[in-house]
């Protein structure tokens, strides 16, 4: 008989397949010049997989931006997450009714949403909410003050947060250990006086038991986790980077032997929770779906240029008026020109 | 007024990020003082490869990659500078730098005034600002006025490969902090001869880049290259143009300014930056307190929008274009 958590891991596996082949078609819009600048997930599925299953409709998540798959299970349509990186941002307007209807959007700057994410749990804290929330961050992240800035007053406040460190061993080209001489990431907690845990960031059924664990004790008012969950990056750092000028090849190719959704593959395939069938019918599913994203995106509606002006604050001033007049007499003509 | 000096026995072929790339080269191979640091500088030289090479001929000391910190990389600048090294700092795109601007605003700005000249702080702070590349959100802004409205701050933003080769020149020999605005836009857009001598160019003088009578285009950075189109759709038309190139934003050559909108009567200032508080206004509250009576036209300013830079979708509506620069030209015209 199959157990909850066996629905859970084989549900895990699914969105981690379906999202490796998203990512490899979004790097493909990429080259083909049909999306901007992507950053690719590809060895991260686990760890944004683990997080978005562990997350309740009532938490919140604070991403940074190689967490596509997390936003995909709370609801945010892969199309929108096209459209983000596409250059337009209505990417981030995530749909009202999805379990993203509150998380904060796409962080660029980096470990800024740390600090923002204590906010939140502030917020949740005083409301008396029993709700958590969960940042992400990489391992460069951890080196700038946001980050312990964050965790201080999460540990001092008893704040209900997660962070997660999705270590992935390089920010674009520095490698993990000029960033640190601490021996782990997780040991930075222990400044911020709380948990500091590591996890194997390829294996999704460890990354599950960290997160439920610490996610519920945040819910319970016992306060913050940090959790390093420790990978790979098997990409280059965004389209822009090319990671063969500072990365040997020899390292990415012992780092592809760990990958997760291998892993997860064939941990199911022992215990019979899936086979070869399902594998075919499920990545045929996958190009169906990701396809019809692709097919939504291209065919959105280009933004209207007053969006610019439209959003910035709740009603237009009247400073901006003539701005705005102007924009979209601009915008006619090169509509119709 | 500085006279351009673009062609010459030793003029070598170079856009702009190899002119960066080789004025840091030359500075540090002439003065061991002179050290780097940022992030990915060393062995990726750059995320847009201005630092190319460098750690390889230089090593790593001389050539830092810092952990992931901006106010770190600041910080750090500030105490090398004080005490007689000479840093060049990147902060990799300007829309990161601002965690520094505590560092730059309180300390590297004031820390000659502060100890009445006992310390200084000789540090260059470079970064890639502009939009026009289709970058990620927050890669792309224009927020030069915030660092010209510091005192004690020097604001330079060169628009050519030589502008940007002799004027980092100078930044790095200035004994003043320096915040050098570097158009990502125009890295790569074309090779063009630069005398790389070694001299540097002046840093308290605007760069007149061609000379016109009936009316005077006044722009900095990557939108100096729209302004200059703007000037030969002028030309076709029989409207002779004045083209300066500001350069320095802060401390400002008004006299180059004054003197050239007091003989054309005219004045489009043209910047990527959002109007409202940008360098526009105080070239042009300059412009009316000190060429008043000349002044045939108001003085027009061709902006970026009062909005932060919209992501890339949109942004080719958001910067200065040929077509709002020439149509605000014309209205000074027929005023
Ligand atoms: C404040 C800030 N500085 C610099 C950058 C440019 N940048 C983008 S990603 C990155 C490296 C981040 O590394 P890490 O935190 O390990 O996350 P990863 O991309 O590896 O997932 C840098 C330097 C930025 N986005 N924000
Ligand atoms: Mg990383």
């Amino acid at each position: 008989m199959r157990t909850d958590h066996d629905h859970r891991r084989v549900a895990g596996y699914k969105t981690m397949a379906m999202i490796r082949h998203f990512d490899k078609k979004a790097v493909n819009l990429q080259r083909t010049g049909r999306l901007g600048t992507y950053a690719s997930c590809l060895g991260a599925e686990a760890i944004g997989t683990a997080a978005g299953l562990a997350l309740t409709r009532d938490d919140y998540f604070v991403p940074y931006y190689r967490d596509h798959a997390t936003l995909y299970l709370r609801g945010v349509p892969l199309h929108q997450i096209l459209q983000y990186w596409g250059g337009d941002e209505r990417g981030n307007a995530f749909p009202a009714d999805s379990d993203a209807r509150r998380d904060l959007p796409y962080c660029v700057p980096i470990a800024t949403q740390l600090t923002q994410a204590a906010g939140i749990a502030s917020a949740a804290k005083l409301r008396h909410k029993h709700a958590a929330v969960l940042a992400t961050c990489g391992d460069g992240a951890t080196s700038r003050g946001d980050f312990y800035e964050a965790l201080n007053v999460a540990g001092v406040w008893q704040l209900p947060l997660v962070v997660l460190i999705n270590n992935n061993q390089w920010a674009i080209s520095v490698p993990r250990g000029l960033q640190t001489a601490c021996a782990s990431l997780a040991d930075k907690a222990v400044a911020a006086g709380i948990p500091g845990v590591q996890v194997d960031g390829n294996d999704l059924d460890a990354l599950l038991k960290v997160l439920d664990d610490a996610l519920e004790r945040a819910r319970a008012g016992k306060g913050t986790t940090l959790v390093e969950a420790i990978s790979y990056r098997l990409s280059d750092h965004t389209t822009a980077d090319d990671a063969s000028r500072y990365r040997k090849a020899s390292d990415l190719h012992r780092a592809w032997q760990n990958e997760p959704v291998r892993r997860l593959r064939d941990t199911l395939a022992e215990s019979g929770l899936w086979d070869a069938q399902r594998e075919t019918d499920w990545q045929q599913q996958c190009e169906r779906t990701v396809e019809e994203a692709i097919d939504t995106y291209l065919n959105l509606p280009p933004a209207p240029a007053t969006d610019m002006l439209d959003y910035l604050y709740a009603a237009l001033p009247a400073a901006l008026r003539d701005q705005r007049a102007a924009l979209a007499a601009l915008n006619q003509e090169v509509r119709h020109g | 007024m500085a006279e351009l000096q673009t062609h010459g026995a030793h003029a070598v072929p170079m856009n702009l990020l190899e002119a960066v790339n080789r004025a840091l080269v030359r500075a540090m191979a002439e003065d061991d003082s002179v050290v780097l640091l940022g992030e990915d500088i060393g062995t990726n030289g750059g995320v847009f490869r201005a630092t190319e090479g460098l750690k390889a001929q230089f090593g790593f000391r001389r050539v830092m990659d810092t952990p992931l910190a901006e106010n770190l990389i600041a910080g750090l600048a500030v105490g090398m500078a004080s005490q007689g090294l000479k840093p060049v700092a990147e902060i990799q795109f300007m829309g990161f730098i601002y965690a520094a601007l505590e560092q730059i605003l309180s300390h590297a700005a004031r820390l000659r005034n502060r100890t009445r000249g006992r310390l200084s702080c000789p540090l260059v702070i470079r970064a890639p600002y502009g939009g026009g590349i289709h970058a990620p959100e927050h890669h792309s802004e224009s927020t030069e006025a915030l660092f010209a409205h510091i005192p004690g701050l020097r604001v330079v933003m060169p628009s050519s490969p030589s502008r940007a080769h002799g004027l980092l020149l100078a930044a790095i020999q200035c004994p003043d902090p320096v915040i050098f605005l570097e158009p990502k836009r125009l890295y790569r857009l074309k090779r063009l001869p630069v005398v790389a001598d070694g001299e540097p160019l002046p840093l308290d003088t605007c760069f007149t880049l061609r000379t016109g009578d009936d009316l005077t285009l006044i722009s900095w950075g990557a939108a100096i290259h729209e302004t200059l189109g703007a000037a030969d759709q002028l030309a076709a038309e029989g409207i002779n143009a004045e083209v300066i190139d500001v350069a320095c934003l802060n401390p400002l050559d008004r006299d180059t300014l004054v003197a050239s909108v007091s003989r054309t009567g005219r004045a489009v200032i043209v910047h990527e930056a959002p109007r409202h508080g940008g360098m526009g206004a105080e070239i042009a509250a300059t412009l009316a307190n000190q060429a008043l009576l000349h002044l045939r036209a108001p003085v027009e300013r061709v902006t970026g929008y009062d909005c932060p830079m919209p992501y890339f979708q949109l942004e080719q509506h958001y910067l200065p274009n040929v077509e709002r620069i020439v149509a605000a030209a014309k209205r000074t015209l027929v005023y």
